[in-house]
């Protein structure tokens, strides 16, 4: 009897502690998440805020309107919709065309043996880790020598700068993808080998399909690292209409910010939705990819 | 798992004899590519762009090998990508290498060879060279002619290449002369008005006349006998002037005369080691330099430390299967990580506006005092700690509990048997277990943070700026965005060679802490295990 009633004692006074400790750890969540999300309310309601300005913004902004998007998406000034084009567009380009670098090169490595082939990957890691930003000055001058020849792919053109971002298509990348490839067991294309199919029927009948899950994961992050690249595109696109959305945000703002707080706010919602939307529908598959060693960039 | 790779896929020679036409076709391809890449790069040669015009070479002298050899089929699957990599990330640092040793910047842009060729078509009028007035005439086919008259009225046509001449009327198509003594036409040979004449800027470049006594137009109203105002001596490696006989020696890229005289425009010149003893050196530069590069290590090191701090203790703290909302707080917590980091910035920028923004008001609100955020040097390092550490927490905090999961819960029940506190299981199970799955990626992050010029550029381009430097730098300017403000801004003229020269250090800065990475973690081993 006595014993009993010691170990609920104990048991309730567990329970007590517990939900103590998580009521306390809910108090915390909630003040991380007024940190985490208050910018985002914030620019929310500068967005709807009809004055437009930094200096009259409340919270809750009083007579709220969409003017500040009728405004973002009619202004002659602001070809708002052309560099949300602009930016899915090389974005949407650069993701794949890497991809396809990227899945074949890893096909290659974790497949064949050859002379050379650990030094490759090894050097291929290494040289990717220097940060694009330090190439800059040379990978601007190089743009302008090209575009004396060829204006095409010279500076204020989409296709070089799709061409420069391609030149990091195989970094880390390669890394996740030849790490999943190593885990489908080879017995599979020897099997098919034997039945007379070619390297590349193998590739693309067999292969392929098996790695949908990380062809989407290194997809989304090529994507999203294209999308919010701006140093390079700020370097060599030259005139309004050819913009990316990030270097006509920043550009727009470099002018006027305070008055122009508002339609910057929208174009910023608008710009950012799309990336939240795909980052928060796959986080998972995200996160897996994340945690396998690729660095925000 | 031993079994025999296949070298070369296996199946060539049996289906050799069905393939040939495929076979073909991607020769025809090879070969249509070579010849446009060869007609590119005469262009570029013909432009005197030798460094790019070399990397060009080898990149396709490479992807012709590998397309043509058997033994090298498997780089055929990676040569598009090797090939864009060669040119668009090894490339430039070749050349930002060869530009670190030179001159390369503003007032240095063009080659040696290009700076005298501009030089030499400067003229002067030498005292007993002769002056007149001149009317111009155009062919047909745009060649030039002038009609030259002296001071003492007497005619002369001028044709490029040839003697002058003294035609008459009835002579060479000339029917009489105006009542200046200006012929009406001369053969085919079209009049052009003055107006017309004065703006167009070929007639300035002809040379007019016989070699040696050339002619040129040097103002709307005279044309003279002009010789050019300096020539190139290559044995003293100076060009001297004609007219004054100074001798403008060769110094660092520019022609300089004794008393200190330049002549524009310079040219790229090696300047072998002087960048880098400047950056090392130079005591106008050594001031902020220091500062520069101490910050730098700083907001590398403190950033990564917040980050990771603010990271692992969400991640520990809703590490439980049963904890309620688990997936909604992961969710709202990782939303700043979901904004491309430049339009984060810019709200920060916005809502930490002295005065304006949501937080100045804030604070003048609660405590009649806010901070300068953006003018004083400490408070605008704080800020951008603070802007670092909302752009990336959630980063950390998401591998940090993919990582957390992959440790084993019988070493925390072992730890309590033996009664040790959860701080103790902190320190002494759960830290050092994370750091060989999160240790790499710390030191990853380490260098993207010591390298993260979108957040200082955009959120106060480096400012407020430091007193008193020789080139503009501010006390929030980390290596990179100095090195941007050396190369882009322009407002103290552009200095590429300096710039490269220190982008070159950063290189070398980054380059180590890989390694050290590589080496510290299995990284390397594991990337090329074999199956």
């Amino acid at each position: 009897m006595s014993s009993l009633t010691a170990f609920q004692r104990l048991r309730s006074s567990a329970n007590v502690q517990r939900r103590f400790s998580i009521g306390l750890r809910l108090v915390i969540a909630a003040i991380l998440i007024v940190f985490a999300i208050f910018p985002v309310l914030w620019v929310i309601s500068a967005s709807f805020n009809p004055t437009g300005s930094l200096a009259t913004q409340t919270l809750i902004p009083a007579n709220a309107g969409v003017g500040n998007y009728r405004e973002l998406l009619n202004s002659r000034e602001i070809p708002f919709l052309m560099w949300f084009w602009n930016s899915i567009k090389i974005s949407t380009i650069t993701s794949l065309v890497a991809l396809a670098i990227t899945t074949a090169a890893a096909y290659a490595f974790s497949r064949f043996r050859f002379r050379g082939r650990k030094a490759m990957l090894r050097g291929i890691l290494l040289i990717n880790v220097f940060p694009a930003v330090l190439a800059l000055v040379a990978t601007f001058l190089m743009v302008s020598q090209f575009g004396d020849v060829i204006p095409l792919i010279g500076l204020n053109s989409h296709v070089s700068l799709i061409l420069v971002y391609l030149g990091t298509a195989m970094g880390i990348n390669i890394w996740l993808m030849k790490g999943f490839l190593d885990t489908i067991p080879r017995d599979i294309d020897e099997s098919a080998r034997v039945e007379g199919a070619s390297d590349w029927q193998i590739f693309i009948k067999l292969i392929l399909p098996l790695l949908r899950p990380i062809l989407i994961v290194i997809g989304i992050l090529n994507y999203i690292t294209s999308y919010g690249e701006f140093v390079i595109a700020r370097v060599l696109l030259k005139t309004a209409e050819q913009y990316t959305l990030m270097v006509g945000l920043q550009i727009f703002t470099q002018a006027q910010f305070q008055q122009r707080w508002g339609i910057f706010a929208a174009g910023a919602l608008i710009g950012a939705l799309p990336i939240m939307i795909i980052y928060l529908a796959l986080q998972d598959q995200i996160v897996g990819g994340l945690t396998q060693g690729a660095v925000k960039g | 798992m031993t079994s025999i790779p296949s070298q070369d896929g296996g199946k060539a020679g049996a289906t050799s004899s069905i393939s040939v036409l495929p076979r073909l076709v991607n020769f025809l391809i090879l070969i249509a590519l070579d010849a446009g890449v060869i007609w590119f790069l005469s262009r570029l040669v013909s432009l005197g762009y030798y460094p790019l015009a070399a990397a060009i070479f080898i990149i396709l002298i490479f992807v012709n090998i590998v397309l043509l050899r058997q033994a090298a089929r498997p780089i055929r699957w990676m040569v598009v990508g090797l090939a864009l990599m060669g040119l668009f990330t090894i490339y430039p640092i070749f050349f930002t290498v060869w530009v670190s040793f030179t001159n390369y910047g503003e007032g240095h842009l063009i080659t040696k060879e290009q700076a005298i060729a501009q030089l030499e078509r400067q003229k002067y009028l030498p005292e007993e060279g002769r002056a007149y007035s001149w009317t111009a005439f155009r062919s047909p086919d745009g060649e030039y002619a002038l009609w030259l008259r002296d001071a003492e009225g007497n005619g002369y046509l001028a044709l490029p290449g040839e003697p002058l001449i003294q035609p008459q009327p009835g002579e060479m198509g000339i029917e009489e002369f105006d009542d200046r003594g200006i012929p009406a036409t001369i053969e085919d040979y079209q009049k052009i008005n003055a107006i017309q004449a004065a703006t167009d800027k070929n007639l300035t470049e002809i040379l007019f006349g016989e070699e040696g006594r050339t002619i040129q137009v040097r103002s709307p109203s005279e044309a003279a006998e002009l010789l050019p105002l300096y020539v190139y001596d290559p044995d003293r490696d100076a060009m001297i002037s004609q007219e004054s006989g100074v001798v403008y020696q060769n110094l660092r890229g520019t022609f300089t005369s004794p008393d200190g005289k330049t002549l524009r425009p310079g040219f790229v010149e090696s300047v072998q080691f002087t960048n880098f003893r400047d950056f090392f050196l130079s005591p106008a530069l050594r001031g902020p330099l220091v500062r520069i590069i101490l910050w730098n290590f700083a907001f590398a090191l403190f950033g990564v430390l917040f980050n990771f701090s603010l990271g692992l203790a969400i991640a520990i703290m809703f590490n439980d299967k049963f904890f309620p909302f688990k997936k909604l707080i992961r969710s709202l917590l990782i939303i700043p990580y979901t904004i491309p980091a430049l339009i984060t910035i810019l709200i920060w920028r916005g809502m930490l506006n002295p005065e304006l923004g949501v937080f100045d008001r804030m604070f003048e609100g609660l405590f009649g005092w806010a901070p300068p955020w953006f003018t004083d040097q400490w408070w605008a390092k704080v800020a951008i700690l603070i802007v670092n550490l909302w752009l990336s927490y959630p980063y950390f905090m998401l591998i940090c509990s993919g990582a957390l999961q992959s440790i084993s819960e019988d070493y925390y029940a072992a730890a309590k048997v033996d009664g040790a506190s959860p701080w103790q299981q902190f320190w002494n199970i759960t830290l050092p277990l994370l750091m060989v799955a999160v240790g790499p990626l710390l030191i990853a992050s380490f260098t993207f943070t010591f390298n993260n010029f979108n957040l200082i550029y955009l959120f106060n381009q480096g400012n407020p700026p430091m007193a008193g430097t020789p080139t503009p730098a501010g006390h929030t300017d980390i290596l990179i965005s100095y090195v941007y403000n050396l190369a882009f801004s322009g407002n103290r003229g552009v200095n590429y060679g300096f710039a490269s020269a220190i982008t070159i250090i950063i290189f070398l800065i980054v380059g180590a802490i890989t390694i050290f990475q590589f080496r510290f973690t299995n990284m390397w081993e594991e990337v090329s295990e074999n199956v």
